[in-house]
């Protein structure tokens, strides 16, 4: 198996002001520059790789640092620390400004959330698709018109939609005009940040059989970040799991949702819900998640919200340890071992 | 049985008067609700399911306009209710939790505050013991710290504190009658359960009749004990969660339980619906609107829809409805839309 994506240690941290009032304006004018100030970990010391041709899901929620994750490894933003590689290449000693212009920027596309929202509202299907084929490629006049039109066949989209705007077009064929651009210029990592999420289930089937498609005719890699399990389940070989910038739980993805290791990943498997069952099982979070401004490096993440949560997660930070394929960052992984 | 039900709606029809012409938007929409019962509206975006919630609230676009049909609650028909009576009910019998809480609440009041405004006109709170109820009315619904809390503005919060907050405010008089208009869009599975979990024990504390608006066919068949399934403004299937998913009668809803993911095994199962929504300013429209897209059309499909059998529990409105076939045997439809 070749490696496509090597990310190791790589984290991220935004100074924060902490807030209005007196006191904190005070603090931050006595404050020795930016390293002084109390610091946002959105991504904390994560490694994993995806390997060429594999679909790997990311999941948490909402302000785990997926997204951050995801922006620091297609370069859309510096790392903190840790390097990105890509194949051969180190991507994250480059500033992502001057990245922009390099030529393996076209190696790492990415499908945003929203395509209603991300693409240009002044540009037509046509032009966000030419864009970055424009920039990257160098492409103009009949060339770059025969490669939009081959791209936009491939992903489904009728050639007399492509000189519509974004707000004349379905949320389905929005979602279309997303994948068209990232993939137009022939990525080997294509970065998914909730691709269906703005769809309907009966659009969403179709989109996700698309990229599914897609990915067995161009031997790309996926990145695919969601909320959505069920979805996860079906589109990905392996998954991993974060919560507050940590990774604590990766493995196949079949394996993890069968049997899920860290308590964090119980309740998120647990949350979701299944046609044809009552919501028995009542496996829930209580508390509020800890606060990613500094948060103390010897306790772990989850304890506020843990069930299993005991004194020795307030003593050490769990580590990722490896059990075969999966990796589970908990000190009691063991209890919830599949027995043999 | 012959208790009342707490909500009744009989043949509602809504349009929206356009530039590009008259939206009919809901047609002959028939659906109740019984004290204590939880009932899913469900259905793709523009099926109607928010267009029937703003209706029965009197809360629709000036555009909308109520053209035929009732919804009886308790002695008072709501659609034809002056506004005065109206909100009298609203807020007190009826309360509504929607879909953004971060919208609806209001940016520049505290969240204490927007809560003790309800307990004050709806709660026959007096005045001075209204902030102190509704720390209590926070501490109800799961916030940890509420008297801090209380004094902090939406934008200081998270979305499912927010998403409490509304529930907090739509149960704060204890109505009769709950309509939770897609509450968790935009919340993690893991707050999902959690204030689904809140919805649920608050409404059986309380024995309210809830009508819950989703677009998550599984999340619905897990929370409510009746499903209504609506497609361009018709409901096309009325009937109990499990009869539902064992047994779907009507093309649309076994195609969207198809879709879901969750009940494949693998993407390759999962079956697509074809076509898309008709567009509802046509003049033409069939009477059965899903016809268009429907794999199992017969030539009855172009008279008016057949009427239900009275008293009936398990409704559909289709002439080739699907015959009582487990779900297992069918064939996932191949399609590339």
């Amino acid at each position: 198996m070749t490696m496509l994506l090597d990310v190791a240690d790589v984290s991220k941290v935004f100074p924060v002001g902490g807030g209005p009032g007196t006191w904190a304006r005070l603090k931050r004018r006595f404050a020795k520059g930016v390293q002084e100030l109390p610091k946002v970990h959105a991504v904390d010391d994560v490694s994993f790789v995806i390997a060429k041709g594999e679909t790997v899901g990311l999941v948490g929620e909402s302000g785990c640092g997926k997204s951050t994750l995801v922006r620091a490894l297609t370069r859309l933003i510096d790392v903190s620390d840790g390097t990105i590689r890509l194949g051969e290449r180190e991507l994250s000693r480059k500033a992502a400004r001057v990245f922009a212009r390099d030529p393996d920027r076209r190696r790492i596309q990415m499908v945003f959330q929203d395509a209603g929202e991300s693409v240009n509202p002044r540009f037509t299907a046509f032009d966000a698709i030419a864009d970055p084929l424009r920039r990257l490629r160098n492409m103009s006049g009949r060339e770059l018109t025969a490669r939009v039109e081959a791209v936009a066949a491939q992903c489904g989209l009728p050639l007399q939609l492509l000189t519509r705007f974004p707000h004349q077009l379905s949320g389905g064929q929005r979602a279309r005009v997303g994948i068209a651009r990232a993939i137009a210029v022939e990525p080997d990592l294509l970065v998914l940040d909730e691709p269906t999420a703005a769809l309907d289930v009966s659009v969403q089937v179709v989109i996700l059989k698309l990229l599914q498609r897609l990915k067995r005719e161009f031997g790309m890699s996926y990145l695919f970040v969601s909320h959505d399990l069920s979805v996860v389940r079906l589109l990905c070989d392996r998954v991993l799991v974060m919560y507050l910038g940590k990774i604590v739980e990766s493995g196949p993805a079949a394996s993890v949702f069968e049997h899920p290791l860290h308590p964090y990943t119980q309740a998120l498997v647990a949350a979701v819900p299944r046609i044809g069952e009552k919501g028995a099982e009542r496996l829930r979070l209580s508390g509020e998640p800890m606060s990613p401004i500094d948060p103390d490096p010897s306790v772990c993440r989850f304890y506020s919200r843990c069930s299993r949560a005991a004194d020795a997660c307030k003593i050490t930070m769990p580590a990722l340890r490896r059990f075969g394929e999966r990796a589970v960052a908990c000190h009691f992984a063991e209890e919830f071992l599949p027995k043999p | 049985m012959t208790i009342a039900p707490t909500l009744s709606v009989e043949g509602l029809s809504v349009e929206f008067r356009t530039r590009g012409g008259t939206v009919r938007a809901l047609e002959s929409v028939s659906f109740s609700v019984e004290k204590g019962e939880t009932i899913a509206l469900v259905g793709e975006s523009g099926s109607g399911k928010s267009v029937t919630a703003y209706a029965v609230m009197g809360i629709l676009d000036p555009a909308g306009r109520v053209s035929a049909g009732r919804a009886m609650f308790g002695g008072l028909d709501l659609l034809a209710a002056k506004p005065s009576q109206l909100a009298d009910v609203r807020g007190r019998e009826i309360a509504m939790i929607f879909q953004n809480p971060r919208t609806a609440l209001n940016p520049i009041r505290p969240v204490g505050r927007q809560i003790a405004d309800v307990l004050i006109r709806h709660g026959n709170v007096p005045r001075r013991e209204a902030p102190a109820q509704a720390i209590e009315m926070l501490r109800a619904v799961g916030i940890t710290d509420p008297t801090r809390r209380a004094k902090a503005y939406p934008f200081e919060m998270s979305g499912g504190m927010c998403q409490r907050v509304m529930i907090a405010i739509a149960l704060a008089a204890k109505p009769s009658l709950l309509i939770a208009d897609e509450p968790t869009t935009g919340l993690d599975v893991t707050t999902q359960a959690v204030i689904m979990d809140l919805v649920n024990d608050l409404a059986k504390e309380l024995g309210m009749a809830t009508i819950f608006i989703t677009h998550d066919l599984a999340l619905a068949g897990q929370r409510s004990s009746r499903i209504v399934v609506m497609h361009a403004g018709h409901v096309v299937e009325n009937a109990p969660t499990q009869e539902l998913f064992e047994h779907p009668l009507h093309p649309y809803t076994a195609e969207l339980i198809a879709a879901t993911p969750d009940s494949a095994a693998s993407l390759d199962e999962l079956a697509s619906i074809p076509g898309s929504l008709p567009d509802l300013r046509r003049a033409d429209l069939p009477p059965c609107r899903y016809s268009e897209r429907c794999p199992r059309r017969i030539d009855a499909c172009a008279q008016p829809l057949p009427r239900p059998a009275p008293g009936a529990s398990h409704i559909v409105a289709c002439w080739n409805p699907l015959t009582a076939k487990p779900l297992a045997m069918r064939t996932p439809t191949e399609s590339a839309a």
